[in-house]
């Protein structure tokens, strides 16, 4: 962390009254915000402290009298909007509490919002946390004068399969609108019409009724058409001080009166927001964004909010399962299972013929997941083959990780980011595979160089108004490369505090990482690296990586391995292990004698992962669902989901992430199982609970200096475009697609971009394709998608989504990006 | 000796002599005490020429007051659809914590209530309801009522927690079962104020050509003779036998739909 070189400079503060009581505040504070800090409540409906002020429902009137040129206190002549007022020295402001003209006009403009608010309550899902109806108890007239017919609307509307909208209970606040034009940059809806017609929707022509006249222009548009297609449309359901907008997935679930509040860390990505998980009677109804200033702020994303129905499928497993004599899964007894997995176990690794075991943890684990999977490998199975990277990986990205990203702590934050003059993102999709990183990027637009090298321009970088520098992938080694000298971008760079973010798509590409390094060094830049999952970074700093131990020491060195012998109380196999790729195609081919696989979907993984299940021997499965692993699995343990279990989720910015047990069932984490398991094989990982694991991994702390792997030094491949035929595959995950924690959640599903295969508009020529649909072919397979040719698109590309519907690459490809497929006009 | 001898010893002793019991009340004259025996059977003549008051329940049943909190009942409109919307207001009063209700949407096929909601599971715990009526005072649309029956006793915990089809009210006689559409041209509001008051053509044919079997349709009526309280009890026995999902007490949660 480096400390900035400007002083703060001594904020400027402003004193004033607020019905009575001296407050000072720095200068600039609205009135409302002063009164919060001496804890005086105005009602308030448009104004939140995250949006610009906007002073459109006009409930926070209160009574302003400010000095003058000569210095005399004067009275406003009428109330004024305390959230768009800003205070100045000397003013005197009366609330409600102590003004009657601010009381009777706040109880006047509670009453023209009933006017056409209905008195639906009992059936609104709002009722009984309604910041309206609350204010309207509270700073309201107890009988309405009104007794005319009120306006209303169809409802709902829908804006998206997930978000509904009641016109007739808007009180046209304009929270949900300036939080997506402000906030996420997807103005999918707007005021439209006006006077006592005024309504929020998306663009509708027939509410807008332009009598025969064609609008001018073309709306923004995007593959999925129309509808409200944000990844962050969610946060303006809970914004809503009304019930105006409510979700699909909760609608008519409950009340609040019935959820019992726990809050807790999302299992979705690798940013650690905070949520709050709402459940009545052992099942999760909804998910709140929880406010945490330093990482998430206020939002989360959709797939955090409403990808929660996967932990309680009807595949879910509460027992353990046993392959019996009849080839069939059958419950059995954990004593039971435990034996006949350590059993297996011993039996693979055991012996003279012993081919051996590896473990695939997945990297959705939390950091005691990933720790007690890693003496697990280690100690009781005896081998370092283990590996929780089950997507593109390479040898050098571990190298990369081991020497400058594990153990190293809190880097950049997402402040840093924030501030960051310029950020280039490289193999990085911020909106699609850093969810709410996206936001903060989006909150310094303006201010903000970013640099994106990327195959083309996606809208999430557009959004972030970013500088493409087209690539296709294989050539991020070759462009950062060319980040020097004076491009726009090595300039950018050389500003104090600009941060350069690599995904972890980099690591399909040969070099780029080694470049990545080089070009943090010659620029000054800070380099950060950004995973996707939740427990990327755990399993990193956990030592879920063949070639490291936890505290990113590398098994090559001998100080290092002597210390995590010494500390576990045992002896280290030798030798570095085989990677997740090594280990999928040696068990494909019959070389490995047992396999323990925890959350990994095999539709995820490239490389022959079924055949590999099928041929290995003996294949142990920690599930929280019944999967496709389940179907080759010889025991399968039942694990604890998210909620279910206590442990702590490493950020991306190696913050610590701990959440509590939000639902207490008797269902185990993985350390816990783990640790039963290892009992069983004789060894005794003493991982059974989360603070075990915890005092453990703080007596191991981080790599010594000399413990860590070299930096890597590769050198760039290079790639040959060639025209014609055979096109570079480009792909990554879209935020909201078919990911196995999405699943049983239709309303997010249908929130999701419709897939499409992208090419540049000379390819498009060059291959004869227009439009229609097209075929995306490897050796293994085809798919099949609509076409988009995309202007500024690198040449010589195709991108694909990685698994939205219709666009499992893995699966149906069979290749990584990177790799060269066919692309053909028509179907196949 | 024990202890507590000893200190009645003391007291003895510092009361000087044990004194006779005296009564305070006012003692009989010579002509009381020769009837004293008998006396006592007083009270019990008296009564053998007084009216009485004895009820000979089960035997004979006799209707309590009018305003009896008794059972409740969740009402109907007078075309059948149901009064609950599963606002859960009624669990909200509740002191007792016996009310739980779930909501969800009416659908173009399955309406139930008038407007977009209805109570899709209604429970109400017999084993914790005392019987307030502080539900019956915050329902909304004069969905839950209660009714006279008192006879809530039971073998199982189980069978007293009643379930929505158990508490609904009988169908009247031109009523049709829900779920079929509200009647044409009316919204919500037109039921809340009671303007609905019989059942229209549309929403017969409509019952008619999704659930031809009904028996509250006019051409099955009097074909299964129905005896509402027959009706109940024979869901009280289903409860008893089928594994249940949702009670308010279990926790059989998991894994399962609710």
């Amino acid at each position: 962390m480096t400390a900035t070189p400007e002083k703060a400079a001594a904020v400027e503060t402003v004193s004033l009254t607020i019905d009575g009581t001296e407050v000072t505040v720095p200068k600039g504070t609205l009135i409302i915000r002063a009164a919060e800090e001496v804890g005086i409540d105005i009602p308030r409906f448009c104004d939140h402290p995250a949006l610009k002020p906007a002073g459109a429902c006009r409930q926070c009137l209160v009574d302003v009298a400010a000095p003058d040129r000569e210095g005399n206190v004067r009275p406003f002549p009428k109330p004024q909007a305390s959230c768009t007022m800003t205070v100045m020295e000397g003013m005197v402001v009366n609330t409600q509490h102590t003004s009657e003209a601010a009381d009777k006009a706040q109880k006047g403009v509670m009453e023209l919002l009933l006017i056409n608010h209905p008195l639906d309550c009992p059936i609104c899902d709002k009722g009984g946390e309604c910041p309206l109806q609350n204010q309207a108890m509270s700073n309201g007239r107890t009988e309405s004068r009104f007794i005319d017919v009120k306006r209303v609307f169809e409802k709902p509307l829908a804006l998206s399969s997930e978000i509904l909208l009641d016109r007739e209970r808007c009180v046209l606040c304009q929270r949900c609108t300036r939080f997506s034009k402000e906030i996420a940059g997807d103005a999918f809806i707007d005021l439209q019409n006006r006077g006592a017609m005024q309504q929020i929707g998306t663009f509708n022509e027939d509410v807008l009724n332009f009598d025969g006249y064609e609008p001018i222009g073309v709306a923004a548009e995007d593959e999925s058409g129309k509808a409200f297609s944000s990844y962050y449309s969610g946060n303006t359901v809970q914004i809503c001080p009304v019930g105006a907008l409510t979700s699909a997935a909760y609608r008519f679930r409950s009340r609040p009166f019935d959820l019992v509040s726990s809050p807790s860390i999302s299992e979705h990505d690798s940013s650690g927001s905070a949520i709050r998980v709402d459940h009545r009677r052992g099942k999760i109804l909804r998910r709140l964004a929880d406010q945490d200033m330093v990482v998430n702020e206020d939002w989360i994303t959709d797939k955090d909010r409403f990808a929660f129905a996967w932990q309680n499928l009807a595949d879910r497993i509460t027992r353990p399962l046993v392959r019996g004599e009849d080839g069939e899964l059958h419950e059995a007894s954990w004593p039971q299972a435990l034996a006949a997995a350590a059993a297996g176990l011993k039996a693979a690794t055991t012996g003279e013929d012993a081919q051996g075991a590896a473990v695939l943890p997945g990297a959705r684990v939390t950091l005691e997941d990933a720790y007690a999977y890693s003496k697990f490998a280690r100690l009781a199975l005896g081998t370092h083959d283990i590996d929780a990277r089950t997507r593109i990986a390479s040898d050098e990205e571990q190298a990369f990780l081991g020497a400058t990203v594990a153990g190293s702590g809190l880097g950049v934050t997402f402040a840093d980011l924030e501030k960051a003059p310029a950020v280039l993102l490289a193999g990085f999709e911020a909106e699609d595979e850093g969810g709410v990183v996206f936001l903060r990027l989006r909150k310094s637009l303006g201010r903000q160089q970013v640099f994106t090298i990327a195959p083309f321009l996606s809208r999430g970088a557009e959004k972030l108004d970013a500088t493409l520098i087209p690539t296709a992938p294989g050539g991020e080694g070759k462009a950062l490369a060319a980040v020097k000298g004076s491009t726009a971008a090595s300039e950018a760079l050389k500003a104090e505090g600009a941060v350069i973010v690599v995904g972890e798509r980099l690591a399909g590409s040969p070099g780029a990482l080694t470049q990545a390094l080089a070009l943090a060094k010659r620029t000054g830049a800070k380099l950060v690296w950004i995973p996707r999952r939740a427990g990327e970074r755990a399993a990193l700093e956990a030592g879920a990586l063949p070639g490291l131990l936890p505290g990113g020491r590398s098994v090559t060195s001998a100080s290092a391995v002597q210390t995590v012998a010494d500390a576990w109380g045992g002896t280290l196999p030798t030798g570095p292990g085989r990677d997740a790729a090594a280990i999928v195609a040696d068990a494909a081919a019959g070389k490995v004698g047992a396999l323990v696989v925890g959350g990994v979907t095999p539709s995820d993984v490239t490389g022959p992962f079924a055949e590999a299940l099928e041929r290995t021997p003996f294949v142990l499965s920690l599930e929280v669902r019944r999967g496709e692993v389940a179907e080759y699995a010889d025991v399968v343990l039942p694990v604890a989901p998210p909620s279910e279990k206590a442990g702590t989720f490493v950020n991306w910015e190696g913050r610590l992430r701990g959440f509590a047990t939000a639902i207490p069932t008797d269902a185990m984490g993985d350390h816990r199982v783990l640790d039963l398991l290892a009992r069983e094989l004789g060894t005794d990982l003493q991982t059974g609970s989360v603070a075990d694991v915890y005092a453990q991994i703080a007596a191991l702390g981080s790599a010594a200096k000399g413990e860590r792997p070299e930096v890597p030094k590769v050198e760039t491949a290079k790639v040959d475009a060639k025209p014609g035929a055979s096109l570079v595959l480009a792909s990554w995950h879209q935020l909201v697609d078919e990911g196995a924690l999405q699943e049983g959640e239709p309303y997010l599903a249908g929130t999701g971009r419709t897939a499409v295969a992208r090419i540049a508009p000379a390819t498009a020529v060059a291959a004869g394709i227009a439009d229609g649909v097209v075929t995306v072919a490897s050796a293994h397979g085809a798919i099949e998608l609509p076409v988009v040719v995309t202007d500024g698109m690198a040449d010589g590309v195709v991108w694909v989504p990685t698994k939205s519907p219709g666009s499992w690459v893995a699966q149906e490809l069979g290749v990584e990006p990177g790799a060269l497929v066919t692309v053909k006009g028509g179907v196949a | 000796m024990t202890e507590s001898d000893d200190v009645w010893k003391v007291n003895r002793e510092r009361d000087g002599q044990a004194k006779p019991f005296e009564s305070n009340l006012p003692q009989a004259g010579p002509v009381g005490k020769i009837f004293a025996p008998v006396a006592g059977f007083g009270v019990t003549m008296r009564n053998f020429f007084k009216p009485t008051v004895t009820e000979q329940y089960p035997e004979k049943k006799v209707a309590p007051m009018p305003r009896y909190h008794g059972r409740h009942q969740l009402n109907r409109y007078a075309d059948g659809l149901e009064k609950c919307i599963g606002c859960e207001l009624c669990a909200w009063a509740c002191p007792a914590d016996a009310i739980y209700v779930e909501a969800d949407s009416n659908t173009p096929d399955e309406q139930y209530s008038p407007g977009e909601r209805y109570g899709r599971v209604y429970q109400i715990n017999y084993l914790r309801c005392i019987f307030c009526g502080l539900c019956i005072e915050a329902c909304p649309t004069r969905a839950l009522t209660m009714t006279n029956e008192y006879e809530l006793a039971g073998p199982t915990r189980e069978g007293l927690i009643y379930e929505k089809q158990d508490l609904l009210a009988p169908m009247g006689e031109a009523m049709l079962a829900a779920p079929h559409p509200m009647v044409p041209g009316t919204v919500d509001d037109d039921y809340y104020r009671g303007d609905v008051l019989k059942v229209v053509e549309e929403q017969t044919e409509w019952v008619r050509e999704n659930r031809p079997e009904d028996p509250t349709l006019p051409e099955n009526r009097g074909m299964h003779e129905e005896n509402p309280e027959h009706r109940r009890s024979e869901h009280s026995d289903a409860r008893l036998n089928v594994a249940r999902h949702q009670t308010a007490n279990t926790a059989s949660w998991r894994g399962g739909s609710i």
